[in-house]
């Protein structure tokens, strides 16, 4: 297929089975997907078609068996566990229903662990800490605890932490996941307002009217993207390569 | 709802004329439900045979203005105090078409889903778009009607997304005329018949 110069994301030919023999589970088979900067793209289908799979092998968190994912251009195969690690704290950011936010740390260090990890020091860790809660409308809560916030502003804390540094990736699961209807919409116009300002987003959700802020919707079955409500240019890119 | 109730309700405001009348009944619907002037005046001239409302003097322009009579305000209340009843909307045609494909040989139904879901999502995105560029406090009554179709729009990709599913579970019977469903009158009939029989 052709490559993608500008892709943030470029999924070619992507392939995940779990077990092998009879009992394999083909979750993904042969998937290529392609993200560019300001385009955010959502992830349907039912339980079981490959979503979660997808949005793993484009964090890094899981490799395909065939096939090549790339970040920014680079083969996410070709990094040992370090480099894999290291692009992931730099360039990737997620968020997941279950927010992983760690309660002996306040807001502001949580936002500002992946930093700190990555050798930031802690004055400019915290600065930048301090500007992505701002950024999702929590500049004073920074000094506040997890357990004295609500779910709401939790989950705020917990995409601060997705967006803080130079993430150029935003990988959301289910994002709103118990949240109430504004809250969560609330979430998505984050999401999509770090999207516009040059990000690629890629967001997995069941609910259509959270994939609705999405640019494109892609939709799997059985590990296959089957439709997209891509312009008919983009569907030829999208699909080229793919089990289709 | 009748366009009759959204003029009324635009003259509660106070007394309009007919382009006036037009202009505000499109803002109020964020242009979804768009009005041709002969519409406005067709329904001011039955509002005013039914007493609802009056036409005051012509302006010096040329304009005559409206303005809501007392009947037309008992009216307009128990038109909010009434919820909108569900068997006044026009017949859901998606549903038919998908009952129909489903028992038509030839049609694959699983494209027929999958077809309406990505053109109700492509409306979804566009609702989204516009509600994305709505966010001046006054634009709250057009994005609460852009909501309402979002949430429409939704509840139709659940469904489709429901009959998915059913689809994959779906055994198709053999062609042929319907079978007889329990609580058609032959059907239990037949097992009341059947019932006397087996007791002689």
């Amino acid at each position: 297929m052709s490559g993608a110069d500008d892709a943030v994301l470029e999924l070619r030919a992507v392939h995940r089975t779990h077990g092998s023999g009879p009992a394999a589970v083909h979750a993904l088979r042969g998937v290529s997907l392609v993200v560019r900067p300001g385009e955010l793209v959502a992830v349907m289908g039912p339980s079981g078609s490959g979503k979660s799979t997808l949005l793993a092998l484009a964090g890094g968190l899981d490799r395909p068996t065939d096939g090549e994912v790339r970040v920014e251009g680079q083969p996410l195969g070709a990094l040992d566990r370090r480099g894999l690690a290291q692009l992931r704290r730099r360039r990737i950011g997620y968020i997941f229903q279950q927010l992983n936010l760690l309660g002996s740390l306040s807001a502001v260090e949580n936002v500002a662990l992946p930093l700190e990890l990555d050798g930031t020091g802690g004055r400019r860790a915290r600065a930048a800490a301090l500007a992505a809660l701002a950024e999702v409308g929590l500049p004073a809560l920074g000094d506040r605890f997890p357990d004295q916030l609500s779910g709401g502003q939790q989950q705020r804390v917990a995409i601060a932490r997705a967006l803080v540094g130079e993430r150029r990736l935003v990988l959301a699961d289910e994002p709103t996941g118990a949240l109430d209807s504004q809250t969560g919409e609330a979430v998505l116009h984050l999401l999509r307002r770090r999207v516009d300002a040059g990000a690629a987003g890629v967001l997995v959700t069941h609910e259509a009217r959270h994939a609705g802020w999405a640019d494109r919707v892609v939709f799997l079955r059985d590990g296959v993207l089957v439709d997209t409500t891509a312009p008919l240019g983009s569907v030829e890119q999208l699909l080229s390569g793919s089990d289709r | 709802m009748s366009i009759r109730h959204g003029l009324l309700a635009l003259l509660e405001r106070g007394q309009m004329y007919g382009y006036q009348l037009r202009a505000a009944f499109e803002e109020s619907t964020g242009s979804t439900w768009p009005l041709n002037i002969g519409q406005v005046y067709t329904t001011l001239s039955r509002l005013e045979r039914d007493g609802l409302v009056r036409p005051l003097p012509e302006s010096e322009a040329g304009q005559r203005p409206y303005e809501i009579t007392d009947a037309g305000r008992a009216d307009l209340a128990l038109w909010f105090a009434t919820p909108v009843s569900r068997t006044d909307r026009p017949r859901d045609e998606l549903a038919i078409k998908l009952a129909l494909a489903l028992t038509t040989p030839g049609v694959d139904v699983r494209s027929v889903v999958q077809a309406q879901r990505s053109a109700t999502m492509r409306a979804l995105q566009e609702l989204t778009r516009l509600k994305y560029g709505s966010n001046r406090p006054e634009d709250l009554p057009w994005r609460l009607v852009l909501d309402s179709m979002v949430f429409q729009a939704e509840a139709e990709v659940r469904w489709l997304d429901h009959c998915e599913t059913s689809l994959v579970r779906h055994q198709p019977a053999p062609p042929g005329p319907p079978a007889p469903r329990p609580g058609d009158a032959d059907a239990s009939d037949a097992a009341r018949w059947a019932d006397e029989e087996a007791r002689r």
